[in-house]
Formats: structure tokens, sequence, C-alpha cells
């Protein structure tokens, strides 16, 4: 098939190396010629402004290579680089991420298209360098594009379409890609790296247009709106937001004609859902016991599939709930914790919850569970434990709304 | 020797000469809302000259960023952008480092742009004060941080900040029957710290916008010279400092020659005092007491004659006995601990 070659020929001038995810983002910012970068050091994202520091000393990338004093100098320094046309990198984790949280709301709030790398780590106290997803979380409502991937592959394709929607001048909102701590940001994996070629095809240069802070453009940014306008204003980053779906299709459209790699559905993937009867959720590198344990359940007649979050804003609702409406119950599992929230539900199993009362159709059971927190490994035992209690929701047996999965008694 | 630190071209920014030959061009101008008086205001419009129309000025939050900025009635004729209450340091860095790299690139037309962010008292010597500190220890990134002191967060106010004098009545350190000085700290040396702490900055100074041209060429001589630098402004503020808005000229030149108000430069590591502080430590003028400059400002109003005795004597062991009078607040001599002898 013509279609098939011309794939062929593109791959054949990609190179494959074996990557961790946070290297695998520092390419990205390689391949993007990010004009702008800070750094500050906290585990476990930290890797990716090592590599990145690698990357200028050997001449392989030119860039302003910034350490800074601290997350939230960190984060307003690239603000302001991009709000005068630099296109920007940054990231964080934990409790990192939360020192920075001023500068991390007045960037959408401003309309700058930065890309930050959040290398998920649980907020102290008491102190983990392992993975739980409160510190992404915490900007959900904030106009942040959230996404969240499993694999290193994926980090750095995903860092390229992050570039391209967010600034894209429909959007100009940031985005942030979440890498599980360790299990992604330190795990190396085959990684297919595209070329330059390839990426100045699919990303075009950054242009901040109107919005440019310039002696050509004299613009006064971020004025008081007070009761008079904020609203109005909110009301356009609404809008931006709402944007993203439309634009986010496109640009996966165009890697998939470009790179010749397809992820499906940008917003969630399915693994064996075809003929489930029940299905798991979750986001990140759980994927990787759970699809095990599907794999294991299905050996024991057991027809269970999992729906892999990708992106959580925007958040796709209708289609997620469409999709879900086909299995007999749902369980998700959540990295995160909400105390005091709706049935004392994980964040992502209120969010699903939320999106599945308004879909058509009889009402499935949608059942919390929390697992995996500070790092804590989520076992394929672990994993048949969810699928169990989901099969008796499906079966029509009371189930707890929200569970706490491998727990210590 | 090799060269470590890149520094951009500046705009080359001669001094001015004289009032009358301050061009006529004005780059902040009509749509603020600041109080009769003040000082600030007048920092900001001077300011604004001195740097010219091929200028980006980025503003801390604070009294000239709330009033200065209602939304479809901006003063500023060039580029101004919002940054946050601790980030006046963050954005000059920012600003400067995608100049820096857009035009190495060739991605922007490559041009000396001053970059000047300001910050308020509480801004700059509270919140704001490490991320300066970080920006001028970055040499290679050329902008100005300048620092309006009117001594309170008068925007929110007037509460007390690290840089309020000792004892003044704010509304979070007002006088009561029992305690009458409820603010305790001394006004935090903020010129002299950024002066001594970072050896790589080129320029730091102290003004006053009573004395408007010699605040221009400081700022003037920060542009040019390349890397980042800093300037501290103290603005009398007639709202904070409660006095009636004809006397904030007078106000400034009290604080000076009361010596207060230290005027000096360090320019690459050379420190000069400059304007009338040049001349009271040169013993042509004398000092008036502080006294004078006290009891016009109602901040002051519950001051005893043994208050004033104290913020008086506090002037006086700056100017006798600090290794630099006004500058730098080691004493010339360790007192009661003597050299051994031999």
């Amino acid at each position: 098939m013509a279609t098939a070659t011309v794939v062929e020929e593109k791959r054949s001038t990609d190179k494959t190396a074996l990557i961790t995810g946070s290297e695998a983002i520092a390419v990205a910012c390689k391949l993007a010629d990010v004009d702008v970068i800070t750094a500050y050091p906290i585990r476990p994202y930290d890797t990716v402004m090592q590599y990145i520091c690698k990357l200028v000393a050997n001449g392989e990338m030119d860039c302003e290579y910034i350490v800074a004093e601290g997350e939230h100098s960190q984060f307003e320094i690239v603000k302001h680089a991009c709000a005068c046309g630099a296109r920007v990198f940054c990231g964080s984790s934990g409790v990192g991420w939360m020192y920075a949280m001023e500068a991390l709301t007045v960037t959408p709030a401003l309309r700058i298209p930065m890309v930050a790398m959040v290398g998920n780590r649980a907020l102290d106290d008491p102190g983990a360098f392992g993975v739980e997803h409160n510190d992404a979380l915490a900007v959900r409502d904030l106009g942040w594009q959230l996404v969240w991937v499993d694999s290193a592959q994926e980090a750095l394709d995903t860092a390229l379409i992050a570039y391209r929607v967010s600034e894209d001048r429909r959007i100009f909102l940031p985005c942030a890609i979440s890498c599980d701590g360790a299990f992604l940001t330190h795990s190396q994996a085959l990684v297919q790296i595209p070329s330059q070629e390839k990426v100045n095809e699919f990303l075009p240069r950054y242009n901040r247009a109107d919005l440019l802070l310039h002696p050509d453009n004299p613009i006064t940014v971020a004025p008081q709106g007070n009761e008079d306008w904020v609203m109005e204003i909110r009301r356009q980053n609404y809008a931006a937001m709402e944007r993203v779906s439309v634009v986010l299709k496109e640009a996966y459209a165009d890697f998939e004609r470009i790179f010749g790699r397809s992820y499906g559905n940008p917003f969630f993937e399915e693994y064996m859902t075809d003929d489930a009867d029940i299905v798991l959720m979750g986001m990140g590198t759980l994927s990787t016991p759970v699809r095990v344990a599907i794999r294991q359940m299905r050996n024991g007649g057991k027809k269970v599939g999992f729906v892999r979050m990708r992106w959580f804003r925007p958040f796709a609702a209708a289609e997620l709930a469409k999709s879900l409406s086909r299995f007999k119950a749902v369980g998700v599992i959540d990295r995160d914790y909400s105390f005091g929230s709706p049935y004392m539900s994980g964040v992502v199993t209120t969010e699903v919850r939320t999106a599945m009362y308004s879909a058509p159709g009889p009402k499935i059971p949608v059942l919390g569970f929390i697992a995996g927190l500070g790092g804590r490994e989520v076992t394929v035992p672990d994993v048949e434990t969810v699928a169990a209690s989901v099969y008796k929701a499906a079966e029509g047996k009371s189930q707890p709304l929200t569970q706490w999965i491998g727990l210590r008694e | 020797m090799a060269t470590y630190i890149q520094i951009d071209p500046t705009q080359k920014l001669d001094p001015f000469k004289s009032v009358k030959k301050l061009p006529l061009e004005e780059y902040f101008t009509s749509g603020h809302r600041t109080c009769q008086g003040c000082e600030s205001a007048l920092l900001m419009k001077m300011m604004a000259k001195a740097a010219g129309p091929r200028s980006i000025i980025l503003g801390s939050t604070g009294c000239m960023y709330v009033a200065n900025t209602t939304y479809y009635s901006t003063a500023w004729v060039v580029p101004w952008m919002h940054t946050q209450l601790g980030s006046s340091g963050s954005a000059a860095l920012g600003t400067s480092a995608a100049l820096k790299v857009l035009m190495r690139k060739g991605k922007m037309k490559n041009e000396p742009i001053n970059v000047i962010a300001f910050c308020g008292d509480g801004g700059g010597a509270d919140m704001g004060v490490g991320a300066i500190s970080a920006t001028l220890t970055h040499a290679e990134y050329n902008s100005l941080i300048l620092m309006y002191d009117n001594e309170s967060y008068a925007n929110t106010d007037i509460q007390l900040s690290g840089s309020t004098p000792w004892g003044a009545n704010t509304t979070f350190s007002s006088p009561g029957s029992v305690k009458r000085i409820m603010h305790r700290r001394w006004k935090k040396n903020m010129a002299g710290m950024m002066a001594a702490g970072h050896p790589e900055c080129r320029y730091v100074a102290t003004i006053c916008m009573s004395y408007g041209l010699h605040g221009m060429n400081a700022m003037r001589k920060a542009l040019a010279i390349g890397g980042p630098t800093f300037i501290h402004s103290l603005d009398p503020c007639p709202k904070g400092w409660d006095y009636d808005p004809y006397l904030s000229h007078e106000m400034g030149e009290l604080a000076i020659n009361t010596g207060v108000w230290p005027l000096y430069e360090v320019e690459d590591r050379v420190l000069r005092l400059t304007g009338r502080t040049e001349q009271i430590a040169a013993g042509k003028i004398r000092r008036q007491p502080v006294r004078d400059y006290l009891l016009k400002q109602g901040r002051f109003a519950h001051f005893t004659n043994d208050d004033i005795d104290y913020f008086q004597s506090k002037i006086d062991e700056m100017w006798q006995k600090w290794l630099i009078p006004g500058v730098i607040p080691f004493f010339k001599d360790v007192e009661a601990d003597p050299p051994p002898s031999k």
C-alpha cells in the first residue's frame, strides 16, 4: 500500500536510543529549539534539566539555560521570557511545583504557552520521592492543559504536541506533561527520535503575535481588571480551553501523518475493551501492572479492559462517558487523594463520575480506588482485588464507593 | 584572558546636562490614579523619560501597578507588563534572557532594548529580595531593578515592611495605650546589601526624586553600563507618612539633609557619595537634626523625646561608626575588644 511505503521512508530517518522519560523530554526540547529554560533541583523531575545541561554544554542545543534560586522564580523567569516571544521549558515535582504555585496561577491567566514537565512526586509531609499525582492536579482548575504519559516515547511525542497546541494562537495556554516519578522519569526504554526535518514540519515557530511585549508593540499586559472586566477575561480563557479539543485532534492527526506514529484517540487509550464486561481506569505508568493483570485475568475467563486517561485537562467528558457506558461497571484507580471530597474519592474518580452522570443510558457503578501513594508499587494482585470488587458491583452487589488498595493492616 | 561573560551592547545614554535639556516626550502619561503628591509616580515618569521609547518595563504588584494600570486607561506609552509581588528580579531576568537569545538566533531584530523591572519596598526588600539577589548574580543579562521605597505597603492600607523606619505608625504597628512603639525593627539596608553582596553587579545607587536630575542620570548610567543593576529610590508618600501632599519635595530633601537617607553610587565597585550626602560627608554642610524630619510626619506623631533621641542616636551611629557611613554597617573598630598588645 502506498501510504505504508511513505510511513516506512519517514521512519528510516529516525534514530533509536535507549533513554529515560526525562531524557526523552530533554531531546524534545532540543528538537523544538527551545529558547529559554530554567532549572531548579528537586527529585525526580530534575534529571531532565541535567540532560539539558549536557546538551547545552556539548553545543547540541542553543538556549539560555538559567539555574534559578527557587521554583517561584524558575517559573516566573520563563513566564516573562515567553511573553517576549521565547519558546520556553520548565518543570518541577511535588512541593517544588507547589512552591511555584503563584507563578502557576498567573501563567495560564496571562495566556502564556509554557510547556512544563511534572515529575509526579508525593507532597510533603512525610517526605517521599515516589509518585503521587496531587502535585500536577493542584492546578487543574487554573487553565493548565494536563496530560499524563506512560512511556518515554510518549513523553517525547507529547512534548512536541504540547508545544504545537499550546502555542497555537487559538489556545495560548500552558501545558504540563506529567511523568510518574521513578517509574517513568528514571526508567529507560527504546525511543525513536525523529529527525529535525520532521519536527520542523510539524512544529511552526512560536509567534506571540499581537501579545508580543516589545517596543514595536507597546501594549500594557495584565492591568487591573477588577469587577469591570475580570469576568470577560476569564471567559476568554474558558473559550480557549474549550477550543483545545479541536486543536489537539488536528495536532495528533498531523503528528501521525508526519511521524508515522498513531495515538488513536488523543484523550484516552483503551486496552482490551472490545469485549470487556468491566473496565479499570487510571493515569500514567499504572498501565504497566494493570495490563499484565488484565492479561492474566483474561486467561481465567474474566473479560476486563483498561482505559488509560491521557489528557486530564481538557477532560473529554462526553467521549469518555460514551465509551464507558458500554461496560457494566468502572473502577477508577487514583494515584492521588482528595480528602473530604464527595464519597472521599480520588480526583479522577470524582471527575469520571461527574462525566458519567450526564451520559445517556442506564447508570453504571463507578467505584473509586486509591492505590500506589508515595511511590508504592501497584501490584498485579492489587489490580485483581480492584477488578473483583468492580465485578461484584457489576453484578449488582453493593460495594464501597472508595477503597484503599494495598494498605498495610 | 578568556571572556566568560557575554554582555550584549546597551543603549548610549549620556547624562542629561540640566532640567532644561530633558526631552519633552513622555512615556508615562495620563491615565493613572496615584495620590496627590505621590513621589513614586514622579519616579515612574522620570524613569520612563530617562530610559526612552526602546524600553520594556515590568512592574511588580504594588501602588505603581494598582494605581497606574487600570484596564483601558494605562499610563504607559512603552510596553509594560505586570509581574508578581516578589518577581521583579525574575521578570527582569526572563525578559532580558528572551531578548538575548531571540536576537542571537535571529528570531528578533538585533538592537539594545532597556529592561527595567520595578518593585516597591514590600515587593523588593521583603518578598522579592531573593529573586533580586539572584538576578544581580546573572552578569550576562542587562537590566535595571528599580525599588521605589515609600516605606510601607502603601497600596494595601499602609502596613509596615522591612523598609519601614523604626517606630513608625502603620496599620500593622499602630501605637496603643500600653505599647507605644509597635515597630521595633530598624530599616533594612537594601542598596548596601545589594552592592556588598553581588560582586558582579556593576551599578548600585540610591536616589530621591527631590533631586530628579540626579536620579534620572543614575538610571541612565545603570541602563548603559551593562549587566544587572539596582537602584533604590526613597519616595515620600503623603498617605503613608501622613503629611500634606505639598510637602513631598521638602520631605525628600529633609531625608537627605538629616542624614537619614544617604545618596551614593557604587559603579564598577567604586563607591562615591553623591549630591548633598557628599557635601555632608565632606563637612561642607551640617546634618540637620532628625527631629526636623520626623515631626513633620504624622506616622511619628506618637514619638516622645526619648524616641526621637534614640532615632537620632542610630543615625549618628550610621554616620560616625559605620565602616563606610550610610553604606556598610560594620563598625570601624571592634569596641571593648581592643587588639592584643604586643
